[in-house]
């Protein structure tokens, strides 16, 4: 599913920063790995360079298949809106929306039609559970209810992979124990891949293989 | 941008979540247009307020009248007394061919106009037919004079406005019936409604107006005239030939060709000049003052998005994380700012054309438009044409710093 090879990655400035020195990675379809690492080992760099949301210097990167290198921002904001996921630390939900809104957005973004992408989007909420919860703010849930709409968000345009950052770090432990089981239910359900950047050992010992990085190489 | 509902949801969304700061935005512009409507329709009503008093009055024309002279010739000494004679038009006739109309004006002031026990203290004027060519009369009924009034010395008048209000104050039609003038009789022909303010020798609605050669006999006056109209036939400037007139006029009384005091021609062209220089100055000014007040509205605007796009950096990243072309920003932010013009323009021009209308309505008496203030279809057409251009121009740079937010930059601002 995944396919990096000799992935790397300086960011200019006035003393440039060689933030990746050759990641080689390979994930499977259905995995569920985590990414562990200290602050300012590369992790972050790498998520964003496997979101598209950052390009990378040299090497090879394959998405399912398609290489993924010097996209136009149109071109990679199609691929990240059909092929990837997004769930945030802090959310990342638009706090004038209501839940349902913030599930249809990726699927506003598709050209789905308003009431098809409605539906799908309420499908997606109830399986989280948050079916009462449609029609309520961000500002109006707990932690891990807009984590939830958020993974339902995530979910809602059948993505090839899932990217969470710290999915659990703003919640406290029990809905933080409740977000990854969640997660691990989807993967194991639904054959999501799963990709998951964390520093808590917990989170990372739930995941079925954990990927080392230390300075700006996998250990 | 597809069309879908949510799309202007979404337009109407953000705009409305900061009302306070949209209403202050949009009053930028809604004031621009709103000066820029209201000055143009307002500028054009004035003018065609001024324009109305010198309504039916030929531009080309001048006023050729006696003073003293001022320059000692052929043996005179300065400072004589001469007059004009009908033998003056005949001489300018001949001897001045770009010249159109030669109206001599007799008049008397003070001569008590009598109908039954009604008077009026009336300016009578001595004419020939060809003075409608200078100062064409509203004749409300009747005729003015005509060649054969003047041929036969008909004892008739055209009567103005007041002069007919203060001696048939039962109105109905007084052609036919008889006025006393001092001491002889005249029938009324016509009665002249102009209400003018450009005049010569006296308001044309306390005038009574009599054929020049009755005139002359009736009240003893020989061949003098008080003065001269004219006009110049299309194409000639009256200033070109204002020397070659005052030369024919001089040699005629033995008065220095070059003594213009003497001769005094009084050219209305130099007047209407005047005025349609003022005009165009009026016209560069409101221009300026409207542009100039719309565009700071624009500015504002512009200067809004800017900080609505810095706030929004979080949310735009989002939007662009989750699949959010350039594009698709670019259009939003773009559509915002044309939605805020347009909706504050165009309460502008509505309210402007409100203002407008009762303005109108101000200057309307029985049901006389006396003045258009109201600006025409098109300009409000081309009005909401150049907002919807405006708000593209307001929106272009903060769209230009939206599109440049990458989805990284979003992460990094929390």
């Amino acid at each position: 599913m995944i396919k990096l090879r000799n992935v790397h990655k300086t960011y200019a400035g006035a003393q440039p920063l060689h933030v990746l020195k050759g990641i080689d990675l390979d994930i499977a379809e259905g995995e569920l790995v985590s990414i562990m690492g200290a602050s300012g080992s590369g992790k972050s760099t790498l998520l964003n360079i496997l979101g598209i949301l950052d390009d990378y210097d040299e090497g090879e990167y394959h998405l399912a298949g398609t290489l993924i290198k010097n996209l136009s921002e149109t071109r990679a904001a199609e691929y990240r809106n059909r092929m990837i996921g997004f769930i945030f630390q802090s959310f990342n939900l638009i706090s004038f929306k209501t839940a349902v809104e913030n599930v249809e957005l990726p699927l506003f973004y598709q050209g789905v039609s308003r009431r098809k992408r409605h539906q799908m989007a309420m499908d997606e909420l109830e399986k989280m559970g948050l079916t009462d919860w449609a029609a309520h703010y961000p500002n109006e849930m707990s932690g891990g209810q807009r984590q939830r709409v958020a993974i339902a968000r995530a979910l809602v345009t059948r993505p090839q992979i899932i990217l969470a950052d710290e999915p659990t770090g703003a919640l406290d432990s029990k809905t933080g124990i409740e977000v990854m089981e969640l997660l691990k239910r989807l993967n194991r359900e639904e054959h999501i891949t799963m990709i998951i950047v964390t520093h808590d050992p917990n989170v990372a010992a739930q995941t079925n293989r954990i990927i080392r990085i230390k300075d700006g190489v996998i250990e | 941008m597809k069309i879908d509902l949510d799309t202007y949801h979404e337009l109407l969304q953000t705009l409305l979540r900061n009302k306070t700061r949209s209403f202050l935005t949009g009053f930028g512009v809604f004031w621009g247009v709103f000066m820029l409507v209201a000055l143009m329709g307002g500028g054009a009503g004035m003018k065609e307020l001024l324009n109305n008093n010198f309504a039916g009055f030929a531009t080309n024309s001048a006023i050729i009248f006696e003073q003293q002279t001022t320059k000692p010739y052929h043996g005179f000494r300065k400072g004589r007394w001469w007059t004009l004679t009908t033998g003056d038009m005949d001489r300018l006739r001949e001897q001045v061919p770009q010249l159109d109309v030669i109206s001599p004006i007799a008049s008397k002031w003070g001569v008590q106009a009598v109908n039954g026990e009604n008077k009026f203290n009336a300016n009578v004027k001595g004419l020939l037919p060809e003075y409608a060519k200078v100062e064409a009369p509203t004749l409300f009924y009747g005729r003015f004079l005509n060649d054969m009034d003047i041929a036969q010395q008909r004892k008739v008048c055209v009567i103005g406005k007041r002069v007919y209000k203060t001696l048939f104050p039962k109105g109905g039609d007084p052609c036919g019936q008889m006025i006393r003038l001092d001491s002889a009789y005249y029938t009324v022909i016509g009665v002249d409604y102009k209400e003018s303010n450009m005049n010569i020798n006296g308001s044309s609605d306390e005038a009574i107006s009599i054929p020049l050669s009755l005139m002359q006999r009736a009240f003893n006056m020989g061949q003098s005239i008080d003065l001269i109209a004219i006009t110049a036939r299309p194409g000639v400037a009256i200033s070109d030939i204002t020397p070659r007139i005052r030369e024919v006029i001089a040699r005629g009384h033995d008065i220095d060709p070059t003594d213009e005091k003497a001769v005094t021609v009084f050219n209305t062209e130099v007047l209407f000049g005047l005025l349609d220089s003022l005009f165009s100055g009026v016209d560069l000014l409101i221009w300026l003052v409207g542009i100039g007040t719309l565009l700071a509205g624009a500015i504002g605007v512009s200067n809004i998005m800017m900080v609505t796009v810095k706030e929004r950096t979080t949310e735009i990243g989002i939007r662009r994380a989750i699949g959010a072309t350039p594009r698709v920003i670019l259009s939003q932010i773009i559509s915002e700012s044309i939605l805020l013009t347009a909706v504050s323009g165009m309460s502008g021009i509505v309210f402007a054309v409100l203002i407008l209308q009762m303005m109108e309505m101000g200057f309307t008496e029985d049901g006389i438009v006396k003045s258009h203030f109201q600006v025409s279809f098109w300009t409000a057409i081309g009005a909401a044409v150049l907002l919807a251009a405006l708000g593209v121009l307001a929106g272009l740079a903060p769209a230009g710093r939206a599109m440049s937010i990458k989805p990284v930059d979003a992460m990094r601002e929390e």
